[in-house]
């Protein structure tokens, strides 16, 4: 049986600081996943290795890592197109806990102060929506919370800023595109989301496993919206001025 | 390794504890909490990543938008005929009657679904519903189900410990009085003291090595109650999905909705016939699934199936807009894991391990199991579906009864008071969890959790005989008497290795029980097929209940209530169409 080498990244906090990359000899068969090899490698060479799966189908978004240097789910991950030596560390832009798992509960705070959605009063039930309106969301619906648009993110990785990161644009678009919701959010956007650092370089949509549009359907269309919410020609003037400055 | 004390825990003090953070778990905890009570919900897995964000096809209620003579009297006889009169027919009552409810509920608190083209609530046909009764969002309505609940959950004041392993449930003068849990982020152990506790937990498909099943479903509820001394009941039935994935094999097991067939897929032999025809005249491709698995089955036995093992469905006659707009998800599995574009080509299923019909015997009035303060609803409990769950009766299961269990835990707290668990207590459990760790020539546990599932594979899947389920039995047995042996390196936290050890000790549960279970029922009835008894049989129109007395195993023969005459009347309306 064809074997390739699994290079896995090992730590665990609790015991030491120590980060090191150890090497597996996997055997592969066919239609084999990345997400597969490392349960190879956890029921029969080291059960202590730590990984964070669900589905195994791409639908729960669970088992975000970098394969190669690109952040991926590995359930997704075909061991046959990756090469015969396979990288898998975990995601960057988050805490370790241990080995490929990381701290993802700051998503969960985001989500917390994310405005909920707020029926418009005095609808006639059962409700009526479109079918239009139905798949301009899912778009944004369709996402699993994998969590690796906010790993690949700069402004996440490199800066200190309250953006709360391409997930939660696409959330906050979800609930924004749904007919029948009530709630204005460009405040929450404007202030507390830190909507303005994203500078829109698309990396998000880039590894999007769900191939959500989420730069050029949610992160621009609200952004669009703070700026038809702050509306105020002075203030336009001003950030006017100041391009041509620069 | 770092050095852990025994006597360092966190406790913690609640109305009520929902172990389970699914649909049912995160049901129950926005009801717990909006009539009340304190709610904290453990969770094996990260918050909305439990095994609903699986779920496909649909949602089942009657709101009768597409097919309007649908009514709860027919969604309530479509589940207990095709649960082959083993279900209990009040809770299919009220999983009938407070579905529609449930579901504009639910878009109440944010969830889409697909529309009509005058805007209401679209629903596609489904295996043995009578009417069009699914309610669905694409192939994606388990996600958008999660994700709503999820959402409601977060905006609530409700304290959610998710990545928590809970190894024992406490008791106190009769009740359950909560649990310890480890938490696997950062290896702290909590006692938590509650008035009462939900379990939420799921199933236990990957007791078989071939299942569409998450990593969460090993029966870690059913031995909870079990050990606590509750009972269960119908452990022998198990719901083989008809149509997974065979190819390639890293992907066999993985669902292929029933959304297919719904929307028109087909099956075909090898021989390109549509052998539904033979075993199906009427329903065909959208017969019940234990009839459809059975065909899938025989056809691929006879020497009738694809070269990986499968049979043929087929969707790419209704045309590529058709399956993107209706199908997405299937579309993008099969050309992302098998380089198949079921738009142009078949695709190659066969039966999965898919559903526990089996599990936690409850009241069908406030979902308590015989276990005073202990609560369970979803797929952990058992009683609706009987000896077969109908496609999308399990997510409006997960709405009905998570709402009614969360309601009367609320309730049983006004009147509970707590009561405290000892100190030794903790400690013992604790150092039991702890004995796993770092024993000398331990034996690993993935080790027999593998043995384990390939025995349940070979000997008692769809087809299951005496001889079969005897051997099972035995080997189980054998794998059960080397539990003691097992043990992993490292520490508490994020360690797989230690919980598949608590994992090997609930699908030994589960699967012991399936055995003598499946030993016992000498019939065919829905799921359950013995092939040595191919035949239904009146006298076992019962229920097989399985309970703990001191360290032996008891079983017995619950008789069935009876259907009263009204209802006799409503069920024999879909009996007669049926035959």
């Amino acid at each position: 049986m064809k074997e390739v080498t699994f290079i896995v990244y090992r730590k665990d906090p609790s015991v030491s600081e120590e980060e090191k990359f150890e090497e597996y000899k996997v055997p592969v068969e066919e239609g084999m996943v990345v997400l597969d090899g490392i349960h190879y490698i956890e029921n029969n060479i080291d059960p202590t290795l730590a990984v964070r799966w669900n589905c195994k189908a791409a639908r729960c978004g669970s088992c975000s890592a970098e394969v190669n240097g690109f952040p991926r789910l590995m359930c997704k991950t075909r061991v046959e197109d990756m090469g015969d030596r396979i990288k898998v560390s975990p995601m960057k832009a988050y805490p370790v806990v241990k080995d490929l798992v990381t701290d993802v509960s700051q998503n969960y705070d985001i989500e917390r102060r994310i405005p909920e959605f707020k029926p418009k009063e005095g609808l006639q039930e059962p409700w009526r929506v479109d079918e239009m309106d139905v798949k301009r969301s899912m778009e944004f619906r369709r996402c699993i919370e994998c969590f690796l648009c906010q790993n690949i993110c700069h402004v996440i990785r490199e800066h200190e800023s309250n953006y709360v990161g391409p997930r939660h644009m696409v959330k906050i678009a979800s609930l924004d595109m749904h007919p029948l919701d009530d709630v204005d959010r460009s405040e929450f956007l404007h202030d507390e989301g830190g909507a303005g650092y994203c500078n829109i370089t698309k990396c998000c949509q880039e590894v999007c496993p769900e191939h959500i549009h989420i730069t050029d359907n949610a992160i621009i269309p609200m952004k669009e919206r703070i700026v038809g919410s702050y509306y105020d020609p002075i203030e336009r003037a001003i950030k006017k001025i100041r391009r041509k400055k620069r | 390794m770092s050095e852990q004390s025994i006597s360092d825990f966190t406790r913690i003090e609640t109305d009520v504890l929902i172990i389970g953070a699914g649909g049912a778990g995160l049901r129950a905890a926005i009801e717990a909490s909006d009539n009340g009570a304190k709610v904290v919900v453990l969770s094996k897995s990260l918050l909305g990543k439990a095994h609903t964000v699986m779920a496909e096809g649909g949602v089942a209620a009657s709101l009768g938008n597409v097919d309007s003579k649908d009514n709860w009297g027919i969604h309530f006889a479509d589940t207990v005929v095709e649960g082959v009169h083993l279900g209990d027919w009040r809770l299919a009552e009220i999983n009938a009657k407070e579905a529609p409810d449930r579901i504009y509920e639910l878009e109440k608190y944010g969830a889409m679904f697909d529309r009509t083209p005058d805007g209401r609530i679209l629903q596609r046909a489904f295996g043995a519903h009578t009417y069009r009764r699914l309610c669905h969002v694409g192939d994606k309505t388990g996600l958008e189900m999660i994700r709503t609940l999820e959402d409601q959950v977060l905006h609530r004041d409700i304290k959610v410990h998710d990545e928590t392993v809970v190894t024992k449930i406490f008791k106190k003068d009769g009740r359950a009085v909560g649990a310890l849990a480890f938490e696997m982020r950062t290896g702290k152990f909590m006692a938590i003291k509650s008035k009462a506790v939900i379990l939420a937990t799921g199933g236990g498909g990957r007791l078989f090595k071939v299942t569409s099943n998450s990593w969460e479903s090993t029966g870690d509820g059913f031995a909870l109650a079990f050990d606590a001394g509750a009972t269960l009941m119908d452990m022998e039935m198990v719901q083989f999905h008809p149509t997974g994935m065979v190819y390639p094999p890293g992907v066999r097991g993985m669902l292929v909705t029933e959304g297919v067939r719904g929307e028109g897929g087909i099956l075909l032999n090898s021989k390109g016939e549509r052998f539904m025809k033979t075993y199906s005249p009427n329903k065909m491709e959208l017969d019940a699934r234990d009839v459809v698995a059975r065909s899938i089955y025989n056809e691929i036995q006879e020497g009738r199936g694809t070269e990986h093992g499968g049979v043929y469905l087929q969707i790419h006659h209704k045309g590529a807009k058709f399956i993107l707009d209706k199908l997405p998800g299937m579309h993008s599995q099969f050309l992302e894991f098998a380089g198949v574009d079921i738009t142009k080509e078949n695709m190659e299923v066969a039966p999965t391990t898919h559903y526990y019909m089996g599990g936690i015997k409850i009241d069908p009035e406030d979902n308590q199991t015989t276990l005073p303060g202990l609560f369970a609803c979803g797929e952990a409990a058992t009683g609706l579906h009987g000896a077969n769950r109908l496609g999308g009766n399990s997510l409006i299961d997960l709405l009905v009864f998570g709402r009614r269990t969360g309601q009367s835990a609320a309730k049983y707290t006004k009147d509970a008071q707590p009561a405290d668990v000892s100190e030794n207590d903790i400690i013992e459990e604790i150092s039991r969890v702890t004995g796993f760790l770092n024993k000398p020539s331990a034996v690993n546990p993935y080790e027999l959790i593998n043995e384990l599932r390939d025995t349940m594979s070979k000997y008692a899947g769809i087809r299951r005989t005496e001889e079969n389920l005897t051997t099972a039995l035995d080997i189980l047995l054998k794998i059960k008497g080397r539990y003691s042996e097992i043990g992993v390196a490292g520490n508490v936290r994020f360690n797989p290795g230690l919980i598949a050890c608590f994992e090997l000790h609930s699908l030994l549960t589960t699967g012991e029980l399936l055995l003598r279970g499946a030993i016992q029922r000498k019939e065919s009835r829905g799921a359950h097929f013995r092939s040595d008894y191919p035949k239904m049989s009146e006298e076992f129109k019962r229920n097989i209940t399985w309970h703990m007395e001191g360290n032996e195993v008891k079983s017995s023969f619950s008789t069935m209530p009876e259907l009263p005459p009204e209802m006799v009347k409503i069920v024999g309306q879909v009996e007669g169409h049926t035959q």
